[in-house]
């Protein structure tokens, strides 16, 4: 198997508020340095709530935000401009609300070309050919090529959105909530689609989602986020069935499940750490029920625990 | 509280600054010659150049710029030379005539301008708001000047309830009712278009407050519907109003200028407009400072103000 | 382009500034052949004609010049100069908008600091300085009027073009190898062209009078020519004498401005697209009630809020859409009602028509009861709706953050929703607000009080919409998907917090969710709707466990599971059915793999069994042996 997609170190710092003179009064870490990667054809789920950075890093890895420290290799080759349009031809990114990702502007046909043109020269005739092959394998009709987006719904606007990314030819996709916005029965269209053009054209996905059960259905390995880092990772039919870090599993008992009796799976507070005063130790240790002064005093790194599972806690729960 | 309005005093320094350089570069682009402008053109050589060096304008611009800032700070605006007079002097008591008529002028049309504004957003649709909406088009599309001359016909001339123009009467006014009397018919020809602006801006304020949320839940409490329109919507409207309200007095200064020339008003406008055909520069340059610099003063007090309303701005 | 037109038409106002204005602008354009006196030449022996005198049909000014020949060639004049000031002014500052909203960072700071000291100018002063430096003349007034305005173009289309160049569009278009110049010209001009459009038709008005403004001060056009602003400040002198030489001139402006400005307005609204759904009216204290029969006022019921065969639509222009068509369901003292449905089903407004919080216009309750205690509340006039809403029917909403009001304490929010049904001391209400705070388990209450919502997280605000609905010790709780917006965790407390409190007060909740887990985990009972309509009903374990409508059954299985591991889902084909189109027969029918010829012909009544019922003419399970 070769990586498809290898990050390291990739790290995120915003500055924050500004002083009357000079620079910025602080600083907040969106994304601490973080090492991932993802296999050709694989798909890795990237979990968390909102605030773990998840968008932030799904960002810098199409090129859109420049990363403040780290390195993103695509098929072994480093990328290291933040120039979306080097990004383009090799990773492309399906957005979470599919109408404000289209220019209400512009035809499906003008949305359409911009990549084909842009990224491959195409001419005319092999813009309209090769449309039409993606048109057919994303199930949209080619009559919607001369409306406009505002008259599609949501699923169908995210296949148009899926199509243009297609149309890119990259071979990596990232995923960034790609159903969060559709309804059930819609998502479920949307997400056997994605499967579906995986297969036939060897795609690998990075599927972002802070639906746990989405994540688990779609992916082969899950990353779990929490205020900017990864504190776990394994295999997805493991990671919430077996969690190790103790705050995948309060994700897991939190999510609702039919015939789970309702309990508040945690006491106290729910609320992340101060961005711009992190703690020192590890940032669940205030929500954490095994936390001891270690935990709170040092920050705990991802640790090899199994096979295929990673973890960055001092007392990882027990293993199966 | 106290920090923000420092801050915001502070920022007001490079502001008022430019001010100073972009007056003072727009009057440098004067062609010709003061001195001659002021000795006239049957002046000797020696006599304009001896005036250009007492006024400082054989100096390289940049000097220039420096020394009339120097002696501003110092309250040395120069000295106008078709009055004759400090240009301070002259400029601190037309601005004080200015005040009195653009002060109430502002007051009324935001008084005016809100209750109207709410008023039509409430009744929306209503006999109340389509006489509001045709009222407040009429009032932005008339020019100031135009309805000043037209009142004066009206009130002044066929009816003879106000006196035609002036600040006081010429023989034995000069109190406050005698004032009142006077600053009736500018003032509120100076508010019409302003009160337009402003409940145009209030009745699309309350329309766009009054769909949101928050307002459903206060309904969905039992608020009542008076308290919700008149607390609830209002105090959130008043955040988009009040910026409004900021730029308005600006407006409302500048249309000072207009009913100044037509009711006689012994204002700064009329002033300047008088240094400018009399080609009196430092009476120009001291006035437009002078009033742009307190215009950035009254809006740090709007800042200020909608800082006190909105919990959301850090201060 | 056709649509616009079609628009503008419609609004009557516009049409007639439409008309005014273009018999304007087409005098305007033939003056010069029309067989008028020389507008220049003076006859001081006709000075001051009256307006119909021989040959002079509006008369002569103070000079004896012919007044109809000067109005024409002024308004020609001003027309033009006041459309150049504001093409000039709308190109340059949309121009700096652009590339300052675009870029952001340096250039933008560069540029707006430039934009704000000419906004620090209260604008005449500028207007002045600029014609002082210039000289008087009308090409120099028009430079200062177009220069003061540009600041106005600048920030306006810079805020557009900032909310524009953070849309994911454009992040895709950078993503397709589109350059920044390319980006500018093709997916963020067309987007700000509207609005410039707009800011132009409705500032043009404002630039005629700004120009003849200069020109009545003198500072404009230089005698013998004459726009209408410097024949006002001409004929000024002369007032009270000879009032028409002034009352011409200014009536012209003031018809153009007035027919300007009514154009401008109807062009705004035609292209503002918030306008075209009408989305622009502010709803009513409560909903609309149009019913065709009116139920009895007051009947004995079982439960303690009931709907009855409730209609509520929506009327959009000539459009009906049926949100809610012929809901009917009962909730009991301390009983959990669940209802859920997809986006579109009808569900949020079913539970907003209960208090009459559906927004109105456009919603409009056509028919059917919601009884308190068998009392009809529909209808009830406003004193009443307004006693009961938070009494003894309290909601809680979705997003939190939009729900509360930005600019007031949760504190006074909370002392408020007492406050309005019964008198309270400002101590009673501020312990009885603490304690509030502590039965929702928000800790640090005694300061929390004083805190503003968005000073606190989404859970926490979500605490306190809980508490403002439990201020009164309601009967009922209508909880609108209050857990929807929350991050998972925290929607895990909030559920558990609802549930612990129904069970100690004996609340009725009716909980409207999307969610088929969270229905699981909370309610006794649950009703899913599709299309306005329930199609099936019943405790929620028989009905998650053996759905009988086609509908439940195919949603339960779209919805993935925790701990099920990779796996195809189930999709259902297809959308759902617009509500203002809809279906004969079953509106489920088209993406029905049961569906038979009998499904589309007549509508399917809802079938009760025991305590399930199900509008289904081949459900999935037969619900009759199974009584509860």
């Amino acid at each position: 198997m070769s990586i498809a997609l290898q990050v390291t170190d990739l790290s995120k710092t915003f500055p924050v508020g500004k002083k009357l003179f000079g620079g910025a009064r602080g600083s907040v870490k969106a994304v601490h340095p973080m090492t991932l990667s993802v296999e050709t054809g694989e798909t890795l789920g990237i979990v968390g709530e909102s605030g773990c950075g998840k968008s932030t890093l799904a960002r810098m890895l199409v090129g859109l935000l420049p990363p403040t420290t780290g390195t993103i290799e695509i098929e072994g080759a480093a990328l290291d401009t933040a120039d979306p349009a080097a990004f383009g031809k090799r990773i492309q990114y399906v957005f979470q609300d599919p109408i404000s990702s289209l220019n209400p502007r512009k035809t499906i046909r003008q949305i359409m070309e911009a990549p084909l043109r842009l990224l491959h020269g195409m001419d005319r005739a092999a813009r309209e050919e090769r449309i039409r092959e993606i048109f057919d394998s994303v199930n949209l009709r080619a009559d919607f090529l001369d409306r406009y987006p505002h008259e599609f719904s949501g699923g169908q606007a995210q296949r148009i959105g899926i199509a243009r990314a297609l149309a890119a030819q990259a071979r990596i996709l990232i995923l960034d909530e790609p159903v969060s916005a559709l309804d059930v029965s819609v998502q479920a269209q949307v997400l056997n689609l994605l499967a579906d053009l995986k297969r036939e054209f060897g795609l690998t996905y990075l599927f972002i989602s802070h639906d746990l059960a989405v994540v688990e259905a779609v992916s082969d390995r899950i990353a779990v986020l929490y205020f900017g880092s990864v504190v776990e990772e394994g295999r997805a039919e493991e990671i919430f069935a077996h969690p190790r870090h103790p705050y995948t599993k309060l994700l897991a008992d939190s999510a609702p499940v039919v015939g789970r009796p309702l309990r508040d799976p945690e006491t106290g507070q729910a609320e992340l750490p101060n961005p711009l005063d992190p703690p020192p130790g590890c940032a669940f240790a205030k929500r954490c029920p095994y936390a001891t002064e270690k935990c709170r005093a040092t920050a705990p790194v991802l640790e090899q625990i199994g096979p295929d599972q990673r973890v960055a806690c001092f007392h990882p729960l027990p293993a199966r | 509280m106290g920090g923000y309005i420092l801050k915001r005093l502070a920022l007001a320094v490079p502001v008022i600054l430019g001010i100073t350089v972009i007056v003072f570069l727009i009057m440098a682009m004067i062609p010709g010659d003061p001195a001659t402008a002021i000795l006239g053109s049957y002046a000797t050589p020696e006599n304009v150049a001896k005036l250009n060096r007492d006024l400082g304008l054989d100096q390289p611009l940049v000097a220039r710029y420096f020394i009339w800032l120097w002696n501003m700070l110092h309250g040395d605006f120069g000295q106008s030379f078709s009055l004759n007079r400090p240009v301070i002097d002259e400029v601190l008591e037309r601005f004080n005539n200015t005040l009195i008529l653009a002060g109430s002028s502002f007051v009324l049309c935001s008084v005016l301008g809100i209750l109207a504004g709410v008023v039509s957003a409430a009744r929306q649709y209503g006999f109340a708001d389509k006489a509001i909406t045709f009222a407040v088009l009429l009032g932005i599309s008339i020019p100031s000047f135009f309805l000043g001359m037209m009142m004066i016909l009206i009130f002044a001339v066929d009816l003879q309830w106000l006196p035609v123009s002036g600040m006081y009467a010429i023989y034995g006014g000069g109190d406050l009712p005698d004032l009142i009397h006077h600053l009736t018919m500018p003032a509120l020809a100076l508010a019409v278009v302003a009160t337009g602006v402003i409940a145009r801006l209030s009745r699309s304020a309350m329309l766009e407050v009054l769909r949101q949320d928050f307002i459903r839940t206060a309904r969905a409490k039992g608020v009542h519907e008076r308290r919700v329109i008149c607390g609830h919507a209002l105090r959130a409207a008043m955040v988009s109003i009040i910026p409004v309200l900021g730029i308005q007095a600006g407006f409302v200064l500048s249309g000072a200028v207009y009913i100044e020339i037509v009711f006689q008003w012994p204002g700064i406008g009329r002033m300047l407009v008088d240094a400018i055909l009399q080609r009196d520069i430092l009476l120009v340059q001291g006035g437009v400072v002078f009033v742009a610099a307190c215009y950035v003063i009254f809006n740090i007090i709007v800042d200020v103000a909608q800082s006190l309303l909105d919990p959301r701005i850090k201060t | 382009m056709s649509a616009f037109l079609k628009l503008l038409a419609r609004n009557r106002l516009a049409l007639g500034g439409l008309i005014v204005m273009g018999l304007v602008v087409a005098l305007a354009l033939i003056t010069p052949l029309l067989p008028l006196a020389d507008p220049d030449v003076t006859n001081t022996a006709d000075r001051y004609l009256r307006p119909l005198s021989d040959g002079h049909l509006l008369g002569t000014d103070q000079l004896g010049r012919d007044l109809l020949s000067r109005l024409l060639w002024g308004t020609r004049l001003s027309l033009g100069v006041g459309a150049a000031a504001a093409i000039f002014a709308a190109v340059s500052g949309a121009a700096v908008g652009i590339v300052a909203g675009y870029f952001g960072g340096r250039t933008d700071n560069l540029l707006m600091r430039g934009v704000d000291m000419l906004m620090a100018f209260p604008y005449i002063l500028l207007a002045l300085a600029i014609v002082a430096a210039l000289g008087p003349g009308l090409v120099n007034a028009l430079i200062a009027v177009a220069v003061v305005n540009i600041p106005f173009f600048a920030r306006n289309i810079r805020g557009i073009t900032v909310g524009l160049a953070h849309k994911e569009f454009v992040d895709a278009a950078k993503l397709a190898g589109m350059s920044h110049a390319r980006i500018i010209l093709s997916e963020i001009l067309p987007n700000v062209v509207p609005v410039i459009v707009i800011a132009m038709s409705t500032t043009i008005g404002w630039m005629i009078l700004e120009t003849a403004g200069l020109s009545f001060l003198g500072l404009g056009s230089q005698p013998p020519q004459a726009d209408l602003g410097s024949m006002l400040g001409e004929a000024r002198s002369a007032l009270i004498t000879n009032p028409h030489v002034s009352v011409i001139p200014g009536f012209m402006i003031l018809v153009i401005v007035m027919s300007i400005n009514l154009l401008g307005d109807g062009v705004r609204d035609a292209l503002d697209p918030r306008l075209k759904s009408g989305a622009l009216s502010r709803p009513m204290a409560a909903t609309r009630v149009d019913r065709r029969t009116r139920p009895d006022r007051e009947i004995p019921t079982e439960g303690l809020l009931s709907l009855e065969d409730l209609h509520t639509q929506f009327h959009v222009k000539n459009r009906v859409y049926k949100a809610v068509s012929g809901v009917s369901l009962s909730v009991k003292p301390g009983e959990c009602l669940g209802v859920i449905g997809e986006s579109g089903s009808g569900k949020s407004v079913t539970a907003l028509s209960i208090m009459g919080l559906v927004a109105s216009p456009p919603g409009v309750i056509t028919g059917g009861a919601a009884r308190l205690e068998g009392r009809d509340m529909i209808g009830a006039p406003y004193p009443e709706l307004r006693s009961l809403r938070g009494r003894r029917v309290a909601y809680i909403f979705q997003d939190p953050l939009a729900t509360l009001h930005p600019l007031y304490k949760v504190g006074d929010q909370l002392i408020e929703a007492i406050s309005c049904h019964r008198p309270i001391s400002k101590a009673e209400g501020r312990a009885k607000a603490i304690e509030l705070l502590k039965s929702v388990r928000i800790p640090n209450a005694e300061s929390r009080i004083d805190s503003y919502p968005h000073e606190m997280s989404g859970g926490m605000r979500q605490r306190v919409g809980i508490a403002m609905a439990l201020a009164n010790d309601p009967d009922v709780i209508i909880a609108d998907e209050p857990t929807t917006a929350l991050d998972v965790t925290v929607q895990a407390q909030i559920l558990s917090l609802l549930d612990d409190l129904r069970r100690e007060r004996g609340l009725a909740i009716v909980f409207i969710t999307h969610d088929f887990g969270v229905v699981g985990q909370l309610c006794d009972r649950v009703a899913v709707m599709y299309a306005g309509r329930i199609v099936e009903q019943g405790p929620t374990r028989p009905v998650l466990d053996a759905p009988a409508h086609p509908y439940t059954a195919r949603l339960i299985a779209c919805v993935p599971e925790l701990g099920e591991g990779k796996r195809k889902l189930e999709a259902i084909p297809g959308l759902p059915p617009s509500v203002d189109d809809l279906p004969k027969g079953c509106a489920f029918a088209d993406r029905c793999v049961k569906v038979q010829a009998g499904c589309m012909v007549n509508d399917i009544p809802l079938e009760r069994a025991g305590a399930r019922a199900v509008r289904c003419l081949h459900p999935e399970t037969e619900i009759a042996e199974e009584t509860a």
